[in-house]
């Protein structure tokens, strides 16, 4: 382990200096990552003018990974797959466009230099046995971070061919699906000004995949909601809200019905609000939720809530902010990390037509690489993606435009070119 | 019952027979708009009379609640009800009344036509769609259990007769209301006997329906596509749970729950078409509240009972006032006085007559 911290040591000047800072302080860790990023935002601004000035702060600093990574004594566990100052990625292309966007991402991390190396692992959606999403599951352990396309999910097999994704999310025990929301100043809108943080419980509740049919023609289908996992993604929602300087964490539920199970959600975010009095926390049915989403979602800010409700109130969300070509989504665990879009679509119907969105992945890749550490690239990546998002003319159908998915990806690439300083000092 | 049919849109029919609706004023604001839809119904000529009561729950013989027997026996003979907003008293010991009123009368199907009302703007328009709901099980069935200490588990029930039920209504609705296709919503990929079930039991409906075309749709597909374009959807139809957060969704899409009509299918032949907003107990006897809810849902309610034509006035008059802008209720952006709104509606009617 010592030689992998001399290794990272040896990333660059620049970036060791900033390590050394960051391991240094513990709590200042967050804030020194999201300061480097802005001051790379400064650097840039006078290449770019206002324009994009904007654009990088509104969306600099996302997720880091600090949180989980620490210990409680404040040590940094090294990151896994780290070798000759490479990391390693398990890539799951998944079904519909997923291979295509991910091929995409491959493209612009070679033409970028980043130091990463994919470990491809295909699962074949249409076979039964759960050979490949083991493989892919073990893969993920090796590596600790992967980036995956939708597997699609036949649900006219029987209930024992469980859906691929949620085997993989419970099995590493991906708690947290997180999902920033904002509105895109280059993007056509009915509503402006969105900026929403979406924390989802990500692997119990309805989606416990626990059914049986009792009586002929009567099936129960089991929702579980338990205390640690309530308190657990409760207190990562706190804390990502703190981080990020956030106000209002609302808790989305729908305890007037379901008194015991969602009571109980509720009660345990009370509980972890109670530990954070900065930030004000309140409570939301969910069908008034979605009612006060679309008339009036400037009024959210953070938000957490069990699996189901999360599907619900993450898909209005990324429809109101453009749609699903746009949002990338994280789901993070104690040891792992995936990262996906946020919508988890295998757009299966555009496939192979080259009009995808490929911002999503491309926004998903980025958030992989800050989780990495590697944040200038991560930076690097977003500015050029972000810019190319203001220039009309290269959107994609879903947005409006008439662009196709390797026209943007080239023009991605052609900012990259222009102005990435790490690709000229190579 | 003979059901009144106009000859042509514009005269009134003088072979109409009186029906006899229950009307449940319901708490808060209720009575007010209650007293503002019937003197609509009366400047219309809707050949309807109310037969008023009340649905204070009270406790039976057996020690379980039920509605007052009077009220059950009004329902029963007259088979449709109007009903405003009820309160639900906190600690009363006594489940909601909505609850009680669904059980007694096995409402099975809550209907929610969602449509753009021109004169009141929201980012949405050209909303035309129809949310109907399976409204006795699935999520919300309350069978609950805490397992060990900090586990608990919600039981969602989906039956097979229940979901043919609602996927029979679907298409019977369709068919009546020249509606061209429906959509079952479910999350079969997630939970894959539950709402396999459902879908079976809609897709079996559908082959006997052949001319409504029918399609499946994920749920969060369906929200997604939902804020972006509603205009792709006609008929939804979906389990409990879903159908709770989508109709909602589709409320807010037209302007919220005080512009939203609704209604509740029961066996037997029963209907009671509600308005589903509180009860406002700050403005309650001000004379501010928006009847407009309470109104369209008695439009709904008229169709129902075949009256077409009178709908279709009250309808339009209700718009078309709403769309004039020059008296409106405070919700929707005016200032005038719910009697003066309802005044200016009654007006309209009759100059459409």
């Amino acid at each position: 382990m010592a030689s992998d911290r001399t290794m990272r040591d040896n990333m660059g000047k620049k970036t060791r200096a900033r390590t050394r800072d960051k391991e240094e302080k513990d709590g200042e860790t967050k804030m020194a990552a999201s300061s480097s990023v802005l001051s790379m935002s400064k650097l840039i601004k006078p290449l770019w003018g206002g324009r994009l000035g904007n654009t990088v702060k509104v969306f600099g600093p996302t997720l880091t990974s600090r949180r989980e990574r620490s210990s409680a004594a404040g040590e940094n566990i090294p990151l896994p797959a780290k070798y000759g100052g490479r990391h390693t990625v398990t890539l799951i292309p998944g079904d519909g466009i997923g291979p295509e966007l991910l091929n995409h991402v491959r493209e612009v991390f070679r033409f970028s230099c980043v130091p990463v190396d994919f470990e491809v692992v295909n699962v074949n959606s249409a076979m039964t046995s759960e050979d490949d999403i083991n493989n892919a599951i073990t893969a993920i352990r090796r590596n600790g971070v992967a980036l995956k396309g939708n597997i699609e999910t036949n649900h006219t097999m029987p209930p024992s061919v469980k859906s691929r994704n949620n085997l993989l999310r419970t099995s590493l025990d991906l708690y947290a699906n997180v999902m920033h929301c904002q509105s895109l100043p280059g993007v056509q809108t009915r509503h402006k000004d969105i900026d929403i943080l979406i924390v989802r419980e990500n692997t119990e509740g309805e989606y416990s995949s626990l059914e049986h049919e009792s009586v002929t023609g009567v099936v129960e289908s089991l929702k579980i909601i338990t205390r640690t996992n309530s308190l657990r993604i409760a207190d990562y929602a706190f804390k990502l809200a703190r981080e990020k300087g956030r106000r209002r964490v609302t808790a989305v539920h729908k305890a007037n019905i379901m008194k015991l199970g969602d009571g109980l959600f509720l009660q345990c975010c009370r509980e972890v609000a109670s530990g954070y009095p900065d930030l004000q926390f309140d409570a939301m049915i969910v069908d008034n939720t979605t009612m006060q989403l679309v008339s009036n979602p400037e009024q959210f800010d953070v938000m957490v809530m069990p699996n189901l409700y999360g599907n619900v109130v993450s898909n209005v969300c990324a429809g109101l902010v453009g749609g699903p070509g746009l949002v990338p989504g994280a789901n993070y665990g104690k040891d792992y990390a995936v990262f996906e879009t946020a919508t988890r679509n295998t757009g299966k119907s555009i496939a192979g037509r080259n009009i995808a969105n490929p911002t999503a992945m491309l926004l998903a890749s980025c958030m992989m690489l800050d989780h990495l550490k590697l944040y200038e690239y991560a930076s690097l990546l977003r500015t050029a993606i972000l810019t190319c998002m203001n220039e009309t003319r290269l959107h994609t159908a879903d947005i409006g435009g008439q662009g196709t998915t390797s026209e943007v990806v080239q023009s991605i690439m052609k900012l990259i070119q222009s102005k990435g300083q790490l690709t000229t000092d190579l | 019952m003979l059901i009144a049919r106009s000859s042509s849109p514009l005269h009134f029919d003088m072979t109409a027979v009186m029906q006899t609706v229950t009307l449940i004023p319901g708490d808060g604001i209720g009575p007010e708009i209650s007293t503002a839809v019937m003197r609509i119904f009366e400047a219309a000529q809707v050949p309807i009379q109310w037969d008023e009561r009340n649905v204070t729950a009270i406790q039976g013989p057996g020690g379980n609640w039920m509605i007052p027997p009077n009220t059950k026996e009004s329902m029963d003979r007259n088979k449709i009800g109007l009903k405003g907003p009820l309160k639900t008293p906190v600690a009363a010991g006594h489940p909601s009344m909505n609850l009680l009123l669904r059980k007694t009368f096995d409402l099975y199907a809550n209907v929610r036509p969602c449509m753009s009302i021109e004169g009141y703007k929201t980012p949405y328009t050209d909303v035309d769609l129809v949310t109907i709901r399976e409204n006795t099980e699935g999520e919300y069935s309350g069978i609950e259990h805490v397992i060990v200490d900090g586990v608990v588990q919600s039981i969602k029930l989906i039956t097979e007769d229940a979901s043919e039920r609602i996927a029979k209504y679907a298409f019977e609705y369709a068919v009546n209301n020249q509606r061209s296709s429906v959509t079952a919503v479910h999350k079969a990929n997630i939970m894959r006997m539950s709402d396999g079930l459902f879908l079976r039991k809609c897709r079996e409906a559908a082959e006997n329906y052949k001319d409504i075309k029918f399609t499946e749709m994920y749920l969060d597909t369906v929200c997604l596509n939902m804020v972006q374009d509603p205009t792709q959807f006609d008929v939804l139809v979906m389990p409990n749970l879903y159908g709770d957060i989508l109709s909602d969704l589709c409320a807010g899409l037209i302007g919220g729950l005080g512009v939203t009509p609704s209604g509740n299918i029961g066996t037997n032949g029963v209907a009671i078409f509600e308005s589903v907003h509180g009860t406002a107990p700050d403005i309650a006897g001000a004379d501010l509240a928006n009847p407009t809810a309470l109104l369209l849902s008695a439009v709904m309610m008229l169709r129902h009972m075949g009256l077409h034509a009178h709908a279709q006035r009250i309808q339009t008059a209700c718009f078309n006032t709403i769309q004039d802008k020059r008296v409106l209720t405070k919700d929707l952006g005016g200032n005038a006085k719910c009697s003066e709104f309802t005044a200016a509606i009654c007006e309209r009617v009759q100059d459409l007559d």
